[in-house]
Order: C-alpha cells, then structure tokens, then sequence
C-alpha cells in the first residue's frame, strides 16, 4: 500500500491486554459453547465454530494493529464473520435481528469511518499510529476536528453508544455463547478499543484536551450510560437486560478516556479487563439457567438459586464486578474512573458514575435475591428438588471467570502495570 | 525499445488463428475445438506475461507489423498500462473458458465449434484493441470485438437474446460510428493514426475546433461503447439474455477495455494538457460519472435477478473509473487505472459464481436461491468474496482501488464523487445481504432453533466450474493485498 498505511502489525501494551483479555475468555468460552452447543444440540456447528474463530482471529488482529487502515481492515472482518453466528438460528427473527446488526455496523463503518479515514489520510498522509497523535496543530479547524472525532466515535458503533446502539440488544438472538464472548467481550471490546485507539494514538491526547473535545464525547458517553441502565431496569428477558447493562458499561470506558487524564485513561481501560470478566460470567450465567431449565426471564426464576447454587453464586460475583464492588475487580475500574473525573474537575460526570451505579445494583441484585429468597415456588417442592446444574463444561467456564474476577481484586497489579507503560504513565 | 521477441505479435495472433481453425475444423470433428482453443488462449496468456515482464525490465515495447515503420505501418506498441490490462484480458478468458466448457456441452453441443470460433474472435479483438498503438486499426479491432459479441449475446436466450442484441447492434454501431467520425478528424488535421505521432502533433493544434470536435466525438464513442450512464441502455438486457459463457467474458472486459481505450485516448494521444488546462469539461464529467454511479446502484437495487443486478453493478461501477480518470489528479487517475484490473476481476468472480448457480438451478431469480448457502457452499464462498469486493470490504481488491478513488477525490475537492463512491458500498452492501439473506434463512416460518434438521442435501457445481472461480476468488484477496506492489510497480512509473 501507499506509504504510511501499509498492513502491518505492532504489539503494544494496551493491545497486548486486550488481546490476552480476548483470547483467554475465548478458550473458555470455548469449552461453555461445547457444553451449550451439544446440549442444546444445535445444527450448523461447525459452520458455528469456524466462524467463531475467524472472530476471535479478528479481534486479535484489531488488538495487534500498527494502524487505522489494518484495524478498520479486521474491524469490518469481524463485523462480517459474526453475522453467521448472529443469524445462527437461521429463523424470521435472527434474520430481522441481523438486518438491523449489519446496517448497524456495516452503516456506520461504511459510511462514517471510512470516510473519516480516508479524510485523516488525505490531510496528514499517514495512519500509524503514534503516542502525540497524527495531526499537527492547527492542521485542521476545530469544528473540522469535532466533525471527525464524532465520525469516529460513533462510527465505531460496536461500542454501542447511543443513538448506535440498538443492534446490541436484537444481537441477543444469537447462542448464548456468542453472546457472552462477542457482546460482552470481543465486538463490543473491539469498538471501545477502536475509540480508545483513535481518540489517544490519531487524535492524540494532548490536541483533543488542547481543543476540549473530550467533553462532547464524555457526553454522549454518559446520556448512554444514564438511558441504558434505566433500560435494563426495565427488561425481563435475562440476556436483554444484561445486554442494555453492556451497552451502559461500555460507555464508562468512554467515559474514562474522553477527559483525557491519565487516571481516567487507567481507569477506562482497565475497566476493559475487569467488565470483560465480570459480564461474562453473568452472559455464561444466563445460558446456564436456558440449558438446565430452559428459562429466559428474570420473572421465572424464583427459587432457582436453590436448584443452580453455583451459576446463581457466580451470578452475583459477576454482579458485583459489574456494578463495582469488592470483593470484585471490578472495584478498581471503578475506582479509577472516580479518581479520573475529580482530576479532571467535572463534577457532573462523578453524579454519572455514582448515579449509574446504583442503578446497576437496582438491576441486578434482584435477579439473585429472586433466586435465592423468594421461594414462593418451592413451598410445594418437585420431584427433582435437588441440584439441577447445568452440564459441567457450562458450569466449570463460569466458575473460572467468577474466582478469576475476585482474583483481579487482590491483585490488579499484573494489569495495571501493564497499562501505565502502555500510557507511559 | 524495438523488440525482438514475438510476444507482442502473439498475444493477439494466437486468439487468432485458433478461431479460424475452430472454425474450419468444427465440420470435422468438434470435439477439438476446446483443446484447441484452451491452447490457444494458453499460449496467449503466457506471451501476455512474457510482455508484462519486459515491460517492466525495460520499459515501452514496440512491435512493427510486417516490419513497417511507424507511422506509415501498424505498430503494437505496449507500455506498462496495457501490459497489464492484456494480462487480465486474456487470463480472464482462459479461466472463463474452462469454467464454461460444460455449459457450452449442456447447452450448445450443436454449435460449439461456431461458439469457440466467436469466442476467440472476441478475444482476439479485445486483445489487439489494447495493444495496438494505431487509432484507424484500433477502430477495426473493436469491430471485430462488437461484432463478435453482438452474434455471441444473439446465441443466448431464444426469446429475449436476439431482441437485445439488436438493440445493442443499433447503439454500438452509432457508439463505432462516433469514434471513427472522430479518428477521421484527426487524420484530416494531423495526416496520422499513429497515437504517439499524432500526440506530437497535436499540441500545436490545441486552438482547433476541428481537434474539439474529433475529442468530443471519440469520447461520446467510447462512452457509448463502455455504457456510461445514461448512454449504458444497451447493457443490462444484452448482458442478461447473452448465454452466460459469453456475457462471463464480456461483461467483466467490454467494458473495461472501453475504460482502458478512454484513459489511452486521454494519456497519450490527447494529453492532460489539453483536457484539463485547454477544455473546461472535467468537472462536468465527474457530475456524470456521479450520477452513473448512483443511478447505476439505485436500477441494480430494483432488480430480481443477479444476472441483470450485475449488470446494472457495471453501470455503476463504470461511473467510478470515469470519475477517476477525469479527477485530474495522480491519484484518481491510479485509482481508475487499478479499478480496471480489479473491477474485471471481481465482476468476473460475480458471474462466474452466478454461473455455477444458474448450472445448477436454472436461473438465478433471486426466489430460486433460497438454501444456496446449504446446497451450493463453495460458489457460495466464491459468491460472497465477489460481493465483498463489489461492497469494498478490505481486504479484497475492490477496497484498495476505491480508497484511490476516494483520496482522488478528496485532493480535487469532488466531495460529490467521494459521497457516491460512499453510498454506493452501501447500496452494494444492501443488495448482496439481501442475496445472502434469501441464501441462508431458511423460506419457511419455522426456525431451526434445535435439533440437527435434515437440510436440503448438498449439489455443487462440477469441479471444472468450482476450481476457475476459486482461482479467481483467492485472486479478489491477493490482488487486493499486493495492490501496493502493483501500484508502485506499475501504475506509478507509467503515470511517471
């Protein structure tokens, strides 16, 4: 290719992260799609399973890019090899849903990155990326630059923020295994990652804060975190409400890079690893109640933690990882995210953090009392009372990614280190 | 350089002389004719690459028919830019010939002699009108070319196949009419026909309405000839009723030797000086091109058949190497330059994979294709990769020359240009999902949520059908990964 957008690979620590996040969740999802999948006895597995390691091949691949034109490369082949996993049911509603997930997707990297690309191309003859960014200042107008950071941001749709979000939600048709890794892990990862990429090695930080940019994207970031939770609050479905959870969640990662100080960035990215254990557990979770009992809504599981202790214990350290409390890793991002808005000064986006996080507890602390609790329908016990887990490959890879987020809580520092010489900090 | 190899002469005569033995030797036993003409186009091929090579080793080659020099004699005079395109040319009829050979055994057993004989006629002319350096001689050639093809599409669908070709015979002998009228102009003002001697003349003509008019006439000419919206009328019903040996070769190269003819016609004989400085109509030209692209996207979505969905893709996709060639820039013109190779190839693994449909299906009316995914998975795979590079999905070829065209059309300002080049890889996405769509969800209302469901059982197109369109397809990518080589290989020193 032309000078300064060849196709090439470089590994650096943030990438190196994502891709050892993406790829150690992946041979664990591995084994739970096992599990599901022969439980369940699905048709098209092979088909299923190579595609799903072409998506993971993606992902890496976006995770090890040298530059924009590479990761929009693996980018737009990971949007294309999930579609088969997406539509894997093959009926009229994964058919609607992956209609709207393409013209999600493949609209707005069509039609928003790669224009926006191409422009960055065409005014500064290079797509590498560097630690200060890829424009000299004053190379383009301010209103120029916003145009192209939002063209960007919401480009990038697999990051969910709003108003590009709601491909997520209808992608829940998918097995439950593609589910757990692609929208709580790769796909949606890969967006933040794309965002994460371009806000901090095209734009460079130093330039957005120099002309305040990072505010508008800050937000988006929070009317998605705000409106998605309120969302999930009111689903029934398990999966959608998860799902609407991920799409707030994501955007606190945004939310952390957008201010463009080095706490946020921390705490932004390391929410990355620590949402990624802590979702995919309760994604592993719901397709262990579908498989053991076959039921989809919150409002039928009354009584089931007594039957599934362990997916339902797994549940709530997920639970807590996510919403951002100890004994979960999730504490830290959290952490970090806080300290990142003080440093900052932007007082409103701390009422953010804070607000949403009760709101994620108001969304998923019911599900486990539900289970465990309200034991309205064991006054008269069934037969079959006792432990009714779900088959052992579903339940091993939920257990690991359990222990492994409280894990995270004692010792971070694998990652964090990683990341502060990723960011030089 | 003068050479003295015969390469040059070769790529055209082989074509050649293996129609006329067809020809003649079909009354005798027909079931030579394919050998022969494989060979034909084999030998063929290979002097296309022998060329190539020495092309690039050392530079411009010129060959003197006869030994006559020019400009009193016709001289073959290859440099980088149609080394390349004889190599795609008579490739892409080799393939295509292996590929169709079944075809031409199911459905014109009777014929085929006569077929292979206009087949290679075709090619032959396809062939000589990129090679040549002599404006009168490449008229003839592409008469042979439109000629051939007019007597090919009539072979095609009993119905509707003679009514098409006569409709094209009508436009493009008033396309042919239009460029000799122009060639005539040139002749009467600079007394040559030769491109490299008339283009040293030209530029002390650059005042004359005379050369105004024959510029005109020659481009109307070719825009007849390679379809430019709205000239393009003739296309899609010629390419959908010929039979579809014959429309796999002439809807991917027709075309784009048309483009080629066109940027020849601008390049060398012509020159940017007089378009772009003398002539105030570039900006006009890339409004239309454009519009072809839109309008070319918009009829294609309105389509119920691949067959004539590809060709309205054609349409569009001629917009894209216009307007690349009349940006004005380096940069647009390469785009435009690497669009021919890569549109031909891409186009040609779209109708080779609708070929193995139609082989197997019939036709291939979109409600024929529900389980294609199931019942056919490796045209299918061909199918999808031509689809993703039609949509510029990186990294397939379609994707590297759409980035040139786009960066050309960001240098020069033509935001319209870039935003169709944009909508159009929506509009393309649009149709093959929705080809995919019919392909991979079962008709029925009911899913197939569990359980492994008898599916319908798998029936593949032969071998000799599935192994060209794998060729090509692993071609879709490497051309597309190696476009930087061939960029600063070859469309860089010939831009210079």
């Amino acid at each position: 290719m032309a000078p300064g957008a060849s196709i090439a690979f470089k590994v650096d620590g943030l990438g190196m992260l994502f891709a050892l996040v993406a790829s150690f969740l992946w041979m664990n999802t591995t084994m739970y799609s096992i599990g599901y999948m022969r439980g369940l006895d699905e048709h098209g597995q092979t088909r299923f399973y190579a595609f799903f390691a072409l998506a993971v091949s993606a992902t890496i691949g976006v995770a090890f890019s040298a530059n924009l034109l590479t990761l929009y490369l693996f980018y737009e082949i990971l949007s294309l090899a999930t579609y088969p996993l997406v539509t894997h049911h093959q009926d009229q509603k994964s058919k609607i849903s992956g209609r709207r997930y393409l013209i999600f997707i493949l609209g707005t990297s069509i039609g928003l990155v790669l224009p926006a690309m191409l422009y960055c191309y065409s005014v500064t003859g290079t797509l590498e990326f560097t630690t200060q960014g890829i424009f000299q200042a004053g190379q383009l107008s301010k209103p120029a630059m916003a145009t192209l950071l939002l063209m960007f941001v919401l480009g990038f749709a697999k990051a969910g923020i709003m108003p590009v979000h709601s491909w997520l939600p209808a992608a829940m048709v998918a097995p439950t295994p593609v589910s757990a890794l692609l929208h709580a892990v790769a796909v949606v990862k890969v967006g933040v990652f794309s965002i994460v990429r371009v806000i901090t090695c095209i734009f460079g930080v130093d330039l957005l804060s120099s002309l305040n940019l990072g505010t508008t994207v800050a937000t988006l970031a929070s009317v998605t975190i705000l409106a998605a939770s309120c969302i999930a609050l009111s689903q029934d479905e398990l999966k959608r409400r998860v799902a609407f959870s991920t799409i707030s969640q994501l955007s606190y990662i945004v939310l952390g890079v957008a201010p463009l100080t080095p706490k946020g960035l921390l705490g932004g990215i390391i929410h990355i690893v620590m949402h990624a254990f802590g979702k995919i557990t309760l994604f592993f979770c719901a397709g262990a109640i579908m498989v053991a009992t076959g039921k989809k809504y919150i409002s039928q599981m009354e009584g089931l933690g007594k039957k599934m202790p362990i997916t339902f214990a797994a549940f709530f350290i997920g639970a807590l990882g996510v919403i951002g409390l100890p004994p979960a890793g999730g504490f830290f991002s959290k952490w970090f995210l806080i300290l990142g808005t003080l440093e900052s000064g932007q007082m409103i986006f701390l009422v953010v953090l804070l607000v949403s996080s009760f709101l994620n507890a108001f969304y998923f602390l019911p599900v486990v009392y539900k289970g465990f609790f309200s034991g309205q329908a064991e006054k008269e016990p069934a037969a079959g009372s006792g432990i009714e887990e779900a088959p052992f490959c579903c339940v091993a890879p939920l257990v690991i990614t359990a222990v492994i987020s409280i894990v995270l809580f004692f010792m971070p520092t694998v990652f964090v280190d990683l990341i502060k010489t990723a960011l030089g900090l | 350089m003068m050479t003295n190899t015969v390469y040059p002469a070769l790529v055209v005569i082989a074509p050649l002389l293996t129609a006329l033995f067809c020809s003649g030797f079909s009354w005798v036993e027909k079931r030579i004719c394919y050998p022969v003409a494989g060979a034909g186009l084999l030998v063929a091929t290979y002097s296309a690459f022998r060329v190539l090579l020495e092309v690039l080793a050392e530079g411009t080659v010129q060959y003197r028919m006869a030994g006559w020099a020019p400009p009193f004699g016709i001289e073959f005079r290859i440099d980088l830019l149609n080394a390349l395109v004889l190599l795609v040319v008579a490739a892409i009829s080799l393939v295509n010939l292996v590929a169709s050979h079944r075809f031409v055994i199911r459905d014109m057993d009777d014929r085929s002699g006569t077929f292979y004989a206009i087949y290679l006629l075709f090619v032959t002319g396809l062939l000589g009108v990129v090679a040549t350096g002599d404006l009168f001689n490449l008229y003839v050639l592409l008469e042979i070319t439109s000629l051939t093809s007019y007597a090919q599409i009539a072979m095609g669908d009993p119905d509707r196949g003679p009514l098409a070709s006569l409709n094209y015979v009508f436009i493009g002998v008033i396309g042919a009419s239009f460029y000799l009228l122009g060639v005539g102009y040139i002749y009467i003002k600079t007394g040559s026909l030769n491109m490299v001697d008339v283009a040293s003349i030209l530029p002390a003509l650059q005042d004359s309405s005379a050369i105004l008019i024959a510029f005109i006439f020659c481009m109307i000419g070719v825009w007849i000839k390679m379809a430019l919206f709205p000239l393009h009328i003739w296309l899609p019903n010629a390419y959908t009723y010929a039979p579809l040996p014959a429309s796999r070769v002439i809807a991917p190269l027709m075309t784009k030797v048309m483009v080629y003819v066109m940027i020849r016609l601008m390049l060398t004989v012509f020159g940017l000086d007089y378009i772009f400085e003398k002539l105030d109509i570039a900006k006009a030209v890339v409004w239309l091109s454009t519009a072809a692209i839109l309008a070319g996207g918009v009829m294609a979505l309105a389509q119920r058949d691949i067959k004539k969905m590809a060709a309205y893709i054609i349409v569009s996709e001629i917009g894209y190497m216009v307007g690349g060639a009349w940006l004005g820039n380096k940069i647009g013109m390469t785009g435009s330059i690497l669009h021919i190779m890569n549109d031909a190839v891409m186009t040609f693994a779209l109708f080779l994979a609708a070929g193995n449909l139609a082989f197997k299906l019939g036709d291939v009316r979109f409600k024929n294709l529900e389980n294609s995914f199931a019942k056919m998975p490796w045209t299918m795979t061909g199918f999808v990769l031509a689809g993703f590079s039609i949509i510029g999905v990186p990294p397939t070829c379609g994707f590297f020359s759409k980035w040139y065209l786009v960066l050309g059309g960001i240098e020069a300002g033509a935001y319209h240009f870039v935003a169709a080049l944009i909508i159009s890889s929506l509009i393309c996405a649009v149709l093959f999902f929705r080809i995919f769509e019919i392909g991979f969800f079962s008709g029925e209302s009911h899913g197939r949520d569990h359980g492994h469901s008898a599916g319908p059982e798998m029936a593949e197109a032969p071998v000799s059908m599935l192994i060209p369109l794998g060729i090509t397809s692993i071609f879709l990518i490497g051309l597309g990964l190696y476009s930087g080589v061939i960029v600063n290989r070859i469309i860089h020193p010939f831009l210079g």
